[in-house]
């Protein structure tokens, strides 16, 4: 058993060093792994709080009628489609609001709000709803048992349970019947080090700008000046979950 | 008081196996329509992205309701010294049991991942209440069975209630879980009520102690054995007041929320313009499930009689799946507030369009998978009265005096 | 507890003999005609002989590591397994790594173990999916 222990752990070390020459590891006992984190998001470090991924979402140049970030998010994570709209997994969806006493109305894009302080993730009994340290808030997918306590706790309506069997999954999003899943982030691009989102790609492509994604914490980042130069809320602030997701005028 | 003795449940084989066939055939109905479930995904449900908890929710939230609910009989006896109540505590150890079990079978058969079940049982996250209930339900069952042990054994009687007690706070503990699965829920509104911890308890006293009763009623009968007014006047009187106390605690429910004006649409949902909820509401809880059952039960004559008593039990259950399909269902229907001040109009995920509430249509196999579970627990109590000392031979007044509290 | 382990070692050795002995060796032989890019290196991660002890480990591992920090090294993902041990049919298409008589199943089935994996992940190299596939 310990020798099986060790040549994981060296297996693992040799993986670090050899790929990343930045991360100094050192083996402290067998299957323990101490590596110290350079900020580098290049796939082969693990990722810190250093970083917290965000989106700025400007309503006012949210188009009516456009569905670019929905269509591209259901291709980039292959979002199977059953044509049973009740029950076909949504990342991302289009809301138009009219507001109650002026009778203005807004466009917008929601997802999962990627709280600092999640509610599916407190709730969750196996921790398979977990925030990662960069603020990504994701499904462990081997651990989840589909019991949906997740999908009721979410204020955002933002998770979607597979309901039947995937033939066909893409190979950086795995889906199966009986778990829960929604939106990432695109997780799978910022882990080999592009710092885009597919919503933001395609609304971006339309020339719209409406989404603004990027580090948080980087004070110089777009999506950081944004937030300091625009007016901007939380859906749903009265919960006070530090979302990682912001709107401007709603 | 007499000293009690305890037989196996006598009836005759062929009408005890012919029953436990009936209930095994019910049980395995609700087994296949579970793997339906399973192998096809739970688009085969009623189930949805909209509404994602269902038919055996309601059934699993019921059985494990009613089971803690079942052990009161038991607790009254051993904790609070109560000696009418002794005979029937071993009865109510056994189908606390099995009813948690039957329950515990529905809402495991209803997840996404039944296979998964040993990470349930090996990896917790504690900030869940799910997590939590976990083990407040295995641990029931484990507390249970020593406390039924205490119970038979003689070299154990001695702990018997330090073992009725620790089960009674326990069972408190394990309702109060259960209720607030559905108290921390702040996403939505009906379920942001931390009344409903105390709400599940009293909930699981009366759902509890009609299933208690009716079970008795009938175990009793079918073999002959005497059941005397003394036994069942006193429990049914205590089910009038638990009746009454959920009844009471519905009302704060829906009266604290409709001084708020933000409730104000969910309430007006449930007990206006909900449809099918504000019906299940008014018919079936308030009016088939507390009022009339009350009626019978406080009344002079009615209330004195067997088949009547029954009739109210069966109407509390009713009253129980009711209160139990509008809280779970209903609260998922009534959409999110998410733009406080506007209107949805238009969406690509439901969202309730103009106030639309989510619609749910339970099917056939979640509701046979529910009706299962509810077969497993009766059959497993028959089984196990069958096999063990159970019941007492005689329950009639000459035996059970009631004035030896 | 002595007797227990005493007879899990002799069963394991037996269970090893037999794989090796028997399914490995036609593994071997029958691959080389199945186009499975493996066929073109000398080996795989790791020596063979570790791998067919601790592939599952090297991929739980690997797994964790992914799903929570975020590291994706090739070398010990899953999708590179399938990547290398697909094979393909006459048209050159990729079959499934799952489906019955392929490289996965057929040891897994072998050896009487559940194979889980598949059902989430891809199950034919990424470079096989298209990329306007119709997902379902």
């Amino acid at each position: 058993m310990a020798d099986k222990n060790n040549l994981l752990a060296n297996k693992a070390r040799r993986s670090f060093l050899g790929k990343a020459a930045a991360a100094a590891s050192l083996t402290v006992a067998p299957g323990v792994v101490l590596q110290s984190i350079a900020a580098v998001k290049s796939g082969t470090e693990g990722v810190s709080d250093n970083t917290r991924w965000g989106m700025l979402i400007d309503t006012s140049k949210c188009a009516d009628g456009c569905d670019a970030c929905v269509t591209a998010c259901a291709s980039e994570n292959g979002l199977p489609v059953h044509e049973r709209p009740k029950s076909d997994p949504v990342w991302i969806r289009k809301v138009k609001l009219k507001d109650n006493l002026t009778d203005s109305v807004t466009t917008l894009p929601m997802m999962c709000q990627h709280c600092e302080k999640p509610p599916c993730a407190d709730v969750c009994p196996t921790g398979a709803s977990f925030r990662r340290a960069d603020g990504i808030v994701m499904v462990d997918r081997h651990i989840c048992i589909g019991c949906r306590y997740c999908m009721m706790a979410c204020p955002y309506k933002a998770r979607s349970f597979i309901h039947e069997e995937i033939v066909l999954k893409p190979t950086h999003t795995p889906r199966g019947k009986g778990c829960v899943e929604s939106c990432n982030f695109c997780v799978h691009r910022l882990d080999s080090g592009n710092e885009t989102t597919a919503c933001q790609e395609a609304c971006q492509k339309e020339g719209h700008n409406a989404i603004i994604f990027g580090d948080l914490k980087d004070s110089s980042s777009e999506v950081s000046q944004a937030l300091r130069n625009l007016p901007s809320r939380e859906i749903r602030a009265d919960l006070q979950l530090n979302t990682g997701v912001r709107y401007k005028d709603i | 008081m007499k000293k009690i003795h305890f037989l196996e449940w006598g009836l005759n084989s062929p009408r005890y196996w012919g029953i436990l066939a009936v209930l095994a055939a019910i049980a395995g109905i609700g087994g296949l329509s579970a793997l339906y479930m399973e192998h096809n995904g739970h688009w085969v449900t009623g189930m949805s992205n909209q509404v994602v908890w269902g038919m055996p929710h309601i059934f699993a939230i019921f059985l494990i309701v009613a089971a803690s609910g079942a052990l009161n009989v038991a607790s009254i006896a051993s904790v609070f010294g109560k000696t009418p109540y002794k005979p029937l505590a071993r009865l109510s150890a056994v189908f606390a049991v099995t009813l948690l079990i039957g329950g515990l079978l529905v809402l495991v058969l209803d997840l996404g991942r039944p296979d998964r079940l040993i990470v349930a049982m090996t990896t917790y996250n504690f900030k869940s209440i799910f997590a939590w209930n976990i083990l407040l339900y295995t641990g029931f069952m484990v507390i249970v069975i020593v406390y039924l042990f205490t119970m038979m054994e003689r070299k154990a009687q001695q702990y018997n209630k330090a073992a009725g007690t620790f089960a009674f706070i326990w069972r408190l503990t394990l309702t109060t879980g259960t209720g607030s699965i559905f108290g921390f829920i702040v996403a939505r509104q009906a379920f942001d009520a931390a009344i409903m911890a105390p709400m599940f308890v009293i909930m699981s006293f009366s759902f509890g102690l009609a299933c208690f009763l009716l079970l008795l009623m009938y175990v009793y009968r079918a073999d002959g054995r005497e059941l005397g007014d003394s036994v069942v006047l006193r429990l049914k009187n205590l089910l009038g007041v638990f009746v009454a106390s959920v009844f009471y605690f519905t009302l704060a429910y829906h009266l604290t929320n409709l001084y708020a004006t933000e409730n104000h649409s969910l309430e007006r949902f449930i007990l206006l313009d909900g449809g099918v909820y504000t019906n299940i509401f008014w018919i079936g809880q308030i009016f088939l499930g507390t009022l009339v059952p009350l009626g019978i039960l406080y009344h002079p004559s009615l209330g004195k009689m067997r088949n009547w008593i029954a009739i109210s039990c069966g109407l509390v259950v009713l009253g129980a799946f009711s209160q139990l399909y509008v809280i779970i269902i209903g609260g998922q229907a009534f959409p999110m507030q998410m733009f406080p001040g506007k209107t949805i109009i238009e969406s690509g995920f439901y969202d309730g369009v103009n106030g639309m509430a989510a619609s749910y249509a339970p099917t056939l196999a979640e509701t046979l998978l529910g009706i299962g579970g509810v077969s497993v627990a009766v059959l497993m109590a028959l089984v196990v009265i069958r096999m063990l000392p159970i019941l007492p031979i005689s329950l009639a007044d000459k035996d059970v005096d009631p004035h030896a509290s | 507890m002595k007797l227990f382990m005493l007879k899990l070692m002799a069963s394991t050795v037996l269970v090893f003999t037999v794989l090796s002995g028997t399914v490995l060796a036609d593994e071997d032989a029958a691959s080389r005609s199945r186009g499975y890019k493996a066929d073109k290196l000398e080996a795989c991660v790791e020596p063979t002989e570790f791998m067919r002890r601790n592939h599952m480990e090297l991929i739980l591992h690997q797994r964790n590591l992914t799903v929570h920090e975020g590291i994706r090294i090739k070398d010990d993902s899953l999708a590179n397994c399938v990547d290398c041990h697909a094979s393909r049919d006459a048209q050159g298409k990729a079959i499934a790594v799952n489906e019955e008589g392929q490289f996965c199943e057929r040891c897994h089935e072998q050896a009487a173990v559940h194979l889980d994996c598949f059902q989430c992940h891809a199950t034919i190299p990424d470079s096989d999916i298209p990329n306007d596939s119709n997902w379902h």
